[in-house]
C-alpha cells in the first residue's frame, strides 16, 4: 500500500506523554506509548485538532518553505481568502495585500477567492444535477478525509467537485501560459494555507492524480514576511478581482451563501460536524439541499495555522468586503457554464472509503474478534481516563482486541492484578509448615534477627582488636 | 446459534428501548451501525440498517410504552426484530402511507412524527413485516441482505 504523507507529525522531544491530545482527536488516531504520543498513519485526516490542543507544541505541520520559490521561472502565489483576515486597519485592502504578495518575491498573484466563485456555482450546478440530497461540500480536506474513515457510507454525499485552490492553480496557470508564453512546468503555483489538511491535499489529492499546485506555505509563514512590506504597500488597480461570494469563503456559512441553493446550512468546527454526518447517516437532513462542513471553528479563519484569532479574522474579513462588488461578475458566469460542460470543476475519479472501523476484513474473523471485545469492555472500568495511552475504554479494548495493547495498560486492571498478588502473598506468608508449632518459629526468628545483628556490628567496634 | 427459522446466527444483540426519552433516542441504531461497521459490512447495507433501525427506534419512543430490538447476524443477512408493548396500530395499510402520522402536535415540534417513518424503514428493507395487536403493541421484522439488495 502507498504510504500515506501527512503534514501533522509530532516533535517527540517536545511530547510529555501527557494524553491530552488523544481525547480531542476526531479519528481516535493518537495512542500515547511509552511516554510518547504516536500518529496512527491510517487514522489521521491532518485536521490539526492535535496541534491547537497539545500544550507543549509537540504537534506541528509539515509544510513547504519559501525556498520552493526558486526552483521556478515564474511563480504565482494563491492566497486563500482566510489569508485577507489576517489583516485590518483603517487603509487596509486587499488589493493592499496582493501587492504585498507580490513584494516578497511573488511574480503574480490569482485569488482563490476567484476561483471560489466558479466552485460556488459549479457546486449549484451539480446539485441541480442530481437527487442525493444532502450534498456536501468537499471543499474541506479535513471534512472528506473525515467521511472517507468514519462515515464511508455518505461518500456519495460528497460533491465530486474540485476545491478552489485546485481550479486557482488551472486557471491561474493557463492564464499565464496563455499571457506570458510561459510553459507549465515553468510556473510554480504556491497556496498561502490556512492548515495542515491543505498541504496533505496538495501532496496526496483525492479524486484526481497531480494537483496544479506545487507548494503550500502556511499563513504564519508568509505573515511573518509581509509585515515588513505591508506599511507601505499601495492600492495597485486590477490586482483586485473577487466579489465578496468569493471572499467569505474564508469564514464558516460564506460558502453556502455563495452557493446560494434554496435549502442550505453550514456547519463548523469538526466534533459539531461529526454530529451533523451521524445523523445523516440515520436519513435525516434529507429535505436540505447543501450542507457547508467546516473542520475548524469559524471556518478557514480558525485554521491551525493562521495567525489572528478566529473570531478577529472574522469580523476582519467582514470590514475587508464590505466594499466589494455583492455579486458575481456575469462574465464569470458564462465561463462557469462552459467549462462546466467541459467538465473541468469535476474530479477524475471516485473518492474511495478508507474505513478505520472494521476489525478484520472476513466476516466471521469479524465477529470472533467484536465477541472478544464486548468481553474486554465489560472488563474495563468505563472512566475512559485515557491513562492507558488509548482514547477510552472502547479504544484500548479495541488495540487489545487487535493485538496493540494488553488489559494490563488499564491502571485499574493492573491495580487489582496487584491487590489480588498482594492477598495471595499475605495468605501464603501466614501459613506454617505443619511440622513446627508457631511458637517455634517465632522464637527462631527473634534469634536469628538478633544474631544477624551481633554478625553485622562486631568488627566495626571501635578498640575490638585490643581486648586481650 | 440458530434462529426460529432454523437459519445458523452468527451474532446477535439486543438493545432496549425507552418510551419517550429522547434525550437517548437513536442510542440503539447508533450502536448496531457502529457493530456493522466493525463487522465490516458493505456501507451501503449499513446505511440501510441504520436508517431501518433508527425510524424503529424512534417509534417505540414516540408511540409504545417502551420495547426491544435484538439485531441477528447471519451468513446472509441482518434480520432487525423490533416488539414494544403499547396502544398498537388499528390499521396498519394507512399508517404504511407516506405523511400519515398519529403523533402528538408536542411531538411533531420537536421534528419528528411526519409520517414517513415506516415507509423509510419498508425503503430501506429487502423484506418488512410488520403485526399489531391493538392494545397490546407491535413488532416489527425488517431483513436486509449482505449483498446490496437493488
Amino acid at each position: 500500500m502507498q504510504p500515506y504523507f501527512h503534514s501533522v507529525t509530532l516533535e517527540p522531544e517536545n511530547c510529555k506523554g501527557c494524553t491530552i491530545c488523544i481525547k480531542r482527536c476526531p479519528t481516535e488516531a493518537i495512542r500515547v506509548r511509552n511516554g510518547k504520543a504516536r500518529i496512527l498513519e491510517l487514522r489521521c485526516i491532518d485536521c490539526g485538532e492535535c496541534i491547537r490542543t497539545c500544550p507543549n507544541h509537540a504537534k506541528r505541520a509539515i509544510a513547504d518553505d519559501f525556498s520552493l520559490l526558486d526552483k521556478y521561472k515564474y511563480t504565482v502565489a494563491l492566497p486563500a481568502p482566510s489569508f485577507y483576515a489576517q489583516f485590518s486597519g483603517q487603509d487596509m485592502t486587499i488589493s493592499r495585500i496582493l501587492q504585498s504578495l507580490l513584494q516578497i518575491g511573488f511574480n503574480a498573484v490569482f485569488e482563490v477567492a476567484e476561483a471560489a466563485e466558479h466552485v460556488s456555482m459549479a457546486i449549484r450546478r451539480y446539485i441541480e444535477s442530481t437527487s442525493i440530497r444532502p450534498v456536501i461540500s468537499s471543499a474541506c480536506p479535513a471534512i472528506v478525509r473525515l467521511i472517507q474513515v468514519r462515515f464511508p457510507d455518505l461518500i456519495d454525499h460528497l460533491a465530486p467537485i474540485h476545491a478552489p485552490v485546485d481550479i486557482a492553480a488551472r486557471l491561474a496557470k493557463e492564464k499565464l501560459m496563455r499571457k506570458m508564453g510561459l510553459e507549465r512546468e515553468e510556473i510554480g503555483a504556491f497556496f498561502i494555507t490556512p492548515c495542515p489538511a491543505k498541504v496533505t491535499a496538495i501532496k496526496q489529492p483525492i479524486g484526481f492524480q497531480n494537483s496544479w499546485v506545487d507548494g503550500a506555505i502556511p499563513v504564519t509563514t508568509v505573515y511573518a514576511r509581509m509585515l515588513k512590506v505591508l506599511p507601505y504597500a499601495e492600492d495597485t488597480p486590477g490586482l483586485q478581482q473577487a466579489s465578496a461570494f468569493g471572499v467569505q469563503w474564508g469564514r464558516a456559512t460564506g460558502e453556502e451563501k455563495a452557493v446560494s441553493v434554496p435549502r442550505r446550512l453550514a456547519v463548523d468546527g469538526i466534533h459539531s460536524v461529526i454530529e451533523v454526518l451521524e445523523e445523516i447517516e440515520m436519513g435525516k437532513f434529507h429535505d436540505i439541499d447543501f450542507i457547508e462542513c467546516q473542520a475548524c471553528r469559524g471556518g478557514c479563519v480558525g485554521g491551525p495555522l493562521t495567525v489572528q484569532n478566529a473570531f478577529r479574522g472574522w469580523a476582519n474579513l467582514e470590514e475587508l468586503t464590505k466594499n466589494l462588488p455583492g455579486e458575481i461578475d456575469p462574465g464569470i458566469e458564462r465561463e462557469v457554464n462552459r467549462r462546466w460542460e467541459e467538465g473541468f470543476y469535476s474530479l477524475e475519479t471516485k473518492i474511495e472509503p478508507r474505513s478505520i472501523l472494521k476489525l478484520d476484513d472476513d466476516l466471521s474473523r469479524a465477529i470472533e474478534k467484536m465477541e472478544l471485545l464486548e468481553k474486554t469492555v465489560e472488563f474495563l472500568p468505563g472512566l475512559d481516563c485515557g491513562s492507558c495511552g488509548s482514547p477510552s475504554c472502547q479504544a484500548l479494548a479495541e488495540d487489545i482486541v487487535q493485538g496493540l495493547a494488553s488489559e494490563g495498560d488499564c491502571v485499574f486492571v493492573l491495580r487489582d492484578g496487584v491487590q489480588s498478588l498482594a492477598e495471595e502473598l499475605l495468605e501464603l506468608a501466614s501459613q506454617v509448615p505443619g511440622s513446627i508449632s508457631d511458637r517455634e518459629t517465632s522464637s527462631k526468628k527473634t534469634r536469628l534477627r538478633v544474631g544477624e545483628k551481633n554478625k553485622g556490628s562486631s568488627p566495626a567496634r571501635p578498640g575490638a582488636g585490643r581486648q586481650p | 446459534m440458530a434462529d426460529i427459522r432454523g437459519v445458523e446466527t452468527l451474532m446477535s444483540v439486543t438493545y432496549d428501548i425507552a418510551a419517550r426519552d429522547f434525550v437517548r433516542a437513536g442510542e440503539a441504531a447508533n450502536k448496531l451501525k457502529r457493530l456493522l461497521q466493525q463487522l465490516g459490512l458493505d456501507p451501503a447495507v449499513i446505511r440501510r440498517a441504520a436508517i431501518a433501525a433508527y425510524e424503529a427506534e424512534m417509534n417505540v419512543v414516540i408511540h409504545s410504552y417502551g420495547g426491544q430490538m435484538k439485531v441477528d447476524i447471519t451468513p446472509e443477512t441482518i434480520e432487525i426484530l423490533c416488539q414494544d408493548s403499547g396502544p398498537g396500530i388499528p390499521d396498519i395499510e394507512q399508517a404504511l402511507q407516506e405523511g400519515y402520522s398519529t403523533a402528538s402536535e408536542e411531538i411533531r415540534e420537536m421534528g419528528f412524527g411526519a409520517g414517513m417513518g415506516l415507509p423509510n424503514i419498508q425503503r430501506s428493507a429487502d423484506q418488512f413485516q410488520i403485526e399489531s395487536t391493538v392494545g397490546q403493541g407491535t413488532t416489527l421484522h425488517v431483513t436486509i441482505l449482505h449483498e446490496a439488495g437493488e
